[in-house]
Order: structure tokens, then sequence, then C-alpha cells
């Protein structure tokens, strides 16, 4: 199983998926974050998905519940990079992301958890 | 009857009087398309023609019939594209018998072979049918292609503002169509603000507001908000009527109150000069 790094930059915590998104790999980014969270008292996570091609219900769930454990510690939560195929097959889902952030890249992510916008 | 024979005698005769026959079709082609071709471009075409036929007919080469469906294919294409009628391409087929018969129709000893040539035109005429429809059916659908294309255009009103005007029913399909513009538009300039002006949509029932739905929160998925505009009178209140809700998706009026507020949003302000 591969594993998605959690990088600490500042007061906000950068996660960049790289790669197919397996069932385990979320569940296991989902641990992560949650422990780096405790640890560091981070106030924002930013999910870079520029390069995940495909989404299945549960990982939409599971993005679901990263931005709803991260409120727990106090931090908000920004998906940045969504691409529009992803974005389409979220709606056919019937998933909106409630409780998610959403940017289109990462420059205006930040933006959003340093509040300029 | 010799058929062989018959076609022979007829490609003979065609080419005795080729002048005559050429001039004679030329003239009642002409008459039929009425000054949209020029005499001289439809005695160019029907010579071709002719010598294909002859050639078909004296059975000279085994290409022959290949060059005459191909040159006829051709043909018929060109006056689908320049708007003639079925009619006025079929007949400029079936004029060749008239032509001929004009001739023949004095000498009982060419019965026979006008017979077959006869028959040879029928079988030419409806393939210039086929040809046609085949063309003005591509013609159709061509067209239908370029207007789904036009009738979506994503257009920039501000740095970070675009805007769908919509025109026309929104269907599944079409929507489809919007929905992968407005977002592939949204992430190539950066835009995080859209408007989707429904002024030239002329009924909103609760398909076409799940259609508009859907599309809001895919574009939300990207990080990009939108507004609403262009809402009729008429269409508010048969959106209220139906019970449909836009939740906190904003609506306005016009396209310039949307602006104005897409323009709140990013912190601008307009002021007079």
């Amino acid at each position: 199983m591969e594993r998605v790094p959690i990088l600490k930059i500042g007061q906000t915590l950068f996660v960049s998926i790289q790669i197919d998104l397996q069932d385990e790999s979320v569940i296991r980014l989902q641990e992560d974050l949650a422990d780096e969270l405790a640890a560091t008292g981070a106030h924002g996570v930013i999910i870079d998905i520029t390069a995940v091609e495909i989404v299945d219900s549960f990982i939409g769930r599971m993005l679901t519940t990263i931005g709803s454990i991260s409120r727990l510690f106090d931090a908000e939560t920004v998906l940045v990079g969504m691409r529009p195929a992803v974005a389409i097959t979220l709606t056919e889902l019937g998933l909106s992301l409630s409780g998610v952030r959403t940017a289109l890249n990462t420059e205006k992510g930040l933006e959003i958890l340093n509040g300029k916008s | 009857m010799d058929v062989v024979g018959t076609n022979e005698r007829m490609a003979a005769f065609l080419r005795d009087n080729h002048d005559k026959v050429v001039g004679r079709w030329t003239d009642l082609v002409a008459a039929g398309v009425r000054g949209r071709t020029s005499r001289e471009e439809v005695r160019r075409e029907l010579e071709d023609l002719y010598a294909l036929i002859v050639r078909v007919l004296s059975r000279a080469d085994e290409h022959a019939a290949g060059e005459l469906t191909a040159t006829l294919d051709e043909l018929s294409r060109g006056r689908a594209r320049d708007g003639f009628s079925p009619t006025e391409t079929a007949v400029g087929v079936f004029s060749l018998k008239e032509a001929v018969y004009e001739l023949v129709a004095d000498s009982a000893e060419l019965a026979p072979e006008f017979y077959s040539l006869s028959r040879m035109v029928d079988d030419l005429g409806l393939r210039t049918f086929e040809a046609y429809s085949a063309a003005r059916e591509q013609i159709i659908a061509d067209q239908s292609t370029a207007m789904l294309e036009l009738s979506t255009p994503v257009v920039q009103l501000w740095d970070g503002v675009i805007a769908v005007p919509l025109v026309g029913t929104l269907d599944s399909a079409r929507t489809q169509l919007v929905m992968e513009k407005l977002l592939d538009t949204l992430v190539t300039t950066g835009a995080d603000h859209a408007v989707i002006d429904i002024t030239g949509v002329p009924t909103v029932d609760t398909e076409v507001a799940q259609h508009l739905l859907k599309t809001v929160s895919a574009a939300r998925l990207l990080g990009a908000e939108c507004t609403i505009s262009g809402i009729r009178p008429q269409v508010a209140q048969t959106i209220v009527s139906l019970g449909i809700e836009f939740g906190d998706i904003a609506t306005k009026a016009s396209l310039a109150d949307a602006l104005a507020l897409a323009l709140r949003q990013a912190g601008l302000k307009v002021v007079p000069l």
C-alpha cells in the first residue's frame, strides 16, 4: 500500500495526492492526518488532488470525513485542484463535500487559509 | 435480345450524336437550374457524365462504372450543398432520356437500345437521389453539432469572473456540454466566479433547475462560486410555484447585478472617474 506524505509548512499541513487512490491509502491518510494535526496543532490542511483522475463515492465520503476530523482540531480543510471530470463525477454521485472548502489551485487555497478571501 | 449488342449499338449512337444530345441535355438541365449555375458549368459536368455513360455502355473498360458512380455522387453532393431540390438534382440525370428520345422517336428500330439506356438512366437517377440525401443528412448532422457548440459560449466578464449566457431549452446533453465547458474554462482561466445567465432560457421546470443545480455544485467543488442571473418575472413565478429551492445559490435579476456581486465579493468597487 502506498502512503501519502504529509508536509508541514508553517501552520499548514500540505497533502499532495500523486497516486491512484485506493481505499486503504485514504484510510491511512486519514489516520496519519489526525496524528499529525494532534502533534503539530496546525490550523489548516490543504489537500491537492490535481493528479487524481478517478474518485468513487467512498473516497468522496472520506474527503468529507477528513474535513470533519480536521475541524475537531480547529483546522480548516481546503481541497484544491479538482479536475472538471472529477467534479462532474462527484456531482452525479450526489456528493457536495459539505464542510470542506474548495479552491482552484494551491495558491488560492493558501489565501483562503490565511483569511485573505 | 442480345443485350451486349444493344448496349454497344446505343453507345455508338450516343457517340455519333454527341453534340446534339449533349446540347439538348444541357438546355434541359440549364432550364431547370435557372441561373444558379452557368450554362458552361452545366455543359462541362454533363460532358463528363456523358463520356462516362458511353464508356460504360460500350464496355470499353471495367473502371468506367466505378468512375461514373463516383462522378455522379460528387455531382449530387455538390447540388445538395448548393441548395438544389431533390427533384432538380434527379431531373438533371433523367432529362438525358428526354434528350435521346427526341432523336430516336422516329426510328422504331432503335427502341430496344433506347429501352436499355432508359433503364440505366433510371438506376443512375436513383443513385443520384441516394447520394443527394446522404449529403443532406451529413449537412444536417454538421449543423446540429455546430449549433450545439455555438449555443454554449463561455465569456470572460472580468479578471476572475466568467459568464455563460444560455440561450434555448436546456436538456441533459446541453447541460453536460455547458458544465464541461464552464468547468474547463474555470480551470484554464483560474476564475473563481461564474455567472450563469438564463435570460434566453424560455422555461425553467424542475428538470432544468436540477441541471442548473448540478452545474453550480460541480463548479463549487472546483472552488468557484456561481450566480444565476437573468431570471424573468414569469420564470420566477414558475420556480416558486413548482417549489424549486435554489438553496444558498445567489440569484439575480440581471447579468449586471450578478457582475456587481462578483466584483464586490472579489473586494472590488466601481467608482465614477
